[in-house]
């Protein structure tokens, strides 16, 4: 039986590693050759980096970094960050990447996600949006690289991304992003609820009980970048995984 | 001479190319059709749809000499997900006809309405060997692989499965006929279980 994968997310910026807190006040808390060496070593499921300037800032990705990254990695690695055309995803999985995260470009056109899915699979592409919570429970579409709202409905942008042929969704709350409280379950639920591919939930992750919450939720994957690089109330960086035995024992019997 | 890797259009293979350096062999990408006689061992690695990938492989002048390699030479070869799937007859995900060395069709996955089973197959499972075989050891308990694909081989002759894994139904995950081989999963991206199997093709005689 397929597992549920738990992913270490990693945020690059200016080729060295950062954490945020909602998005925001990157800490530089690595090299991440390094990490990705202790992640093989952990055997982790499957690695996300995401380079949290390119799209901001219009830049390309960092192919050359990007193919270190890859060829370290004994796991799949799925790449996000200034990804806007087929021709970018071909470089990028012919450098050994697995699959290419699409946020930004996607918000403006769809397209882009068709044309790697119709070349590439569906597996290969995987879309990313970003949830804000507003008053009254109300939630909105948050376009990270513009820091700006969205104005469509955001399991709106769901289907359409799938309909376009996203293979997977990674789903993140904004406003758990790194404060290691616990995750949005409500968001992971109704997301899940309607979507027919694997949907990858991120954001709060701060124990164990997290992750297992979040696949009871429906979530077929968990990622998270706080708890798997900082240790103890001070946010010590420390890189972590945990033990495959542990997370066979947290996720077994999941009821769905 | 090393293991080869045909240089198509629908491939990664810095990863292959990785692993197998990390198994203690050396995997060359192919520039041109005539370096495959000069292999020892050809892996077909690719992503992607299938069409896409028996047109890298006619057009790019790949077609004959595998043939020869694999069914004349009889040299080892291994397909790596979609590699393992152009080693078949057919597929549903399109209608160019396979290279046909296992008798075997590709079939899209199918679940019921309503059924919490996604598609693709996605992530870590793990597998049931069926037979002793040259790439996956029967005794090392727990074998667990990385998976990504939404169609599978349904081997005519059950003698050709050597391991499957259970996604809804039991899904062909490695098979071998002979000197031919394949792996629906990734080895070059399945930790140290992936690696012990790149390191068996690699140590295998030929």
């Amino acid at each position: 039986m397929l597992k549920h994968r738990v992913i270490p997310c990693l945020l690059l910026r200016q080729g060295g590693l950062v954490k945020t807190k909602r998005f925001r006040d990157p800490v530089y808390v690595g090299d991440p050759i390094n990490a990705i060496r202790i992640f093989n070593e952990k055997e982790v499921d499957e690695l996300m980096v995401l380079d949290i300037e390119a799209s901001r800032e219009g830049k390309e990705p960092d192919y050359e970094l990007i193919g270190q990254f890859a060829g370290e990695c004994m796991m799949p690695l799925c790449y996000g960050g200034g990804v806007r055309s087929l021709e970018q995803a071909r470089r990028l999985f012919a450098l050994g990447v697995e699959k290419v995260c699409i946020q930004s470009a996607a918000l403006t056109d769809m397209r882009v996600v068709r044309e790697i899915a119709d070349v590439f699979g569906s597996q290969s592409v995987l879309f990313s949006l970003d949830v804000r919570s507003g008053l009254f429970g109300r939630r909105f579409a948050y376009n990270a690289s513009k820091r700006t709202d969205d104005p469509r409905q955001w399991h709106e942008l769901l289907h359409a991304a799938v309909s376009s042929g996203a293979g997977e969704i990674m789903l993140n709350a904004v406003d758990r992003d790194g404060m290691m409280k616990g995750m949005d379950l409500a968001l992971i639920r109704e997301a899940a609820k309607q979507l027919s591919v694997p949907l990858i939930a991120v954001g709060g992750v701060g124990s164990l009980a997290d992750i297992r919450q979040a696949v009871d939720a429906g979530a077929s994957a968990v990622s998270a970048g706080a708890f798997f690089v900082f240790y103890g109330p001070h946010r010590a960086v420390l890189i972590t995984y945990p033990r495959y035995q542990d997370l066979e024992a947290l996720l077994q019997e999941v009821q769905r | 001479m090393n293991i080869g890797i045909p240089s198509i259009a629908c491939g990664n293979f810095a990863s292959v190319v990785n692993t197998v350096a990390r198994a203690g062999g050396q995997a060359t990408l192919l520039a041109r059709p005539e370096q495959v006689r000069e292999c020892s061992k050809i892996i077909i690695p690719g992503v992607g749809a299938f069409d896409h990938g028996m047109r890298s492989l006619h057009e790019g002048g790949w077609t004959q000499p595998l043939h020869e390699f694999a069914t004349q030479l009889k040299r080892p070869v291994l397909g790596i997900c979609l590699g393992m799937q152009l080693m078949c007859l057919s597929s549903e995900e399109g209608v160019l006809p396979g290279l046909g060395w296992i008798d075997a069709h590709v079939r899209r996955f199918k679940f019921p309405e309503g059924s919490s089973l996604k598609i693709p197959h996605m992530g870590w499972n793990t597998v049931v060997i069926h037979r002793d075989n040259p790439l996956i050891a029967s005794t090392e308990g727990e074998q667990r692989f990385y998976f990504v694909h939404s169609y599978h081989a349904v081997c005519a002759q059950s003698e050709d499965v050597i391991a499957t894994a259970r996604h809804g139904i039991d899904v062909t995950a490695a098979f071998q006929r002979n000197n031919v081989m394949g792996a629906q999963f990734h080895p070059e991206k399945s930790h140290r279980f992936g690696l012990s199997l790149i390191r068996k093709f690699v140590e295998l005689p030929c």
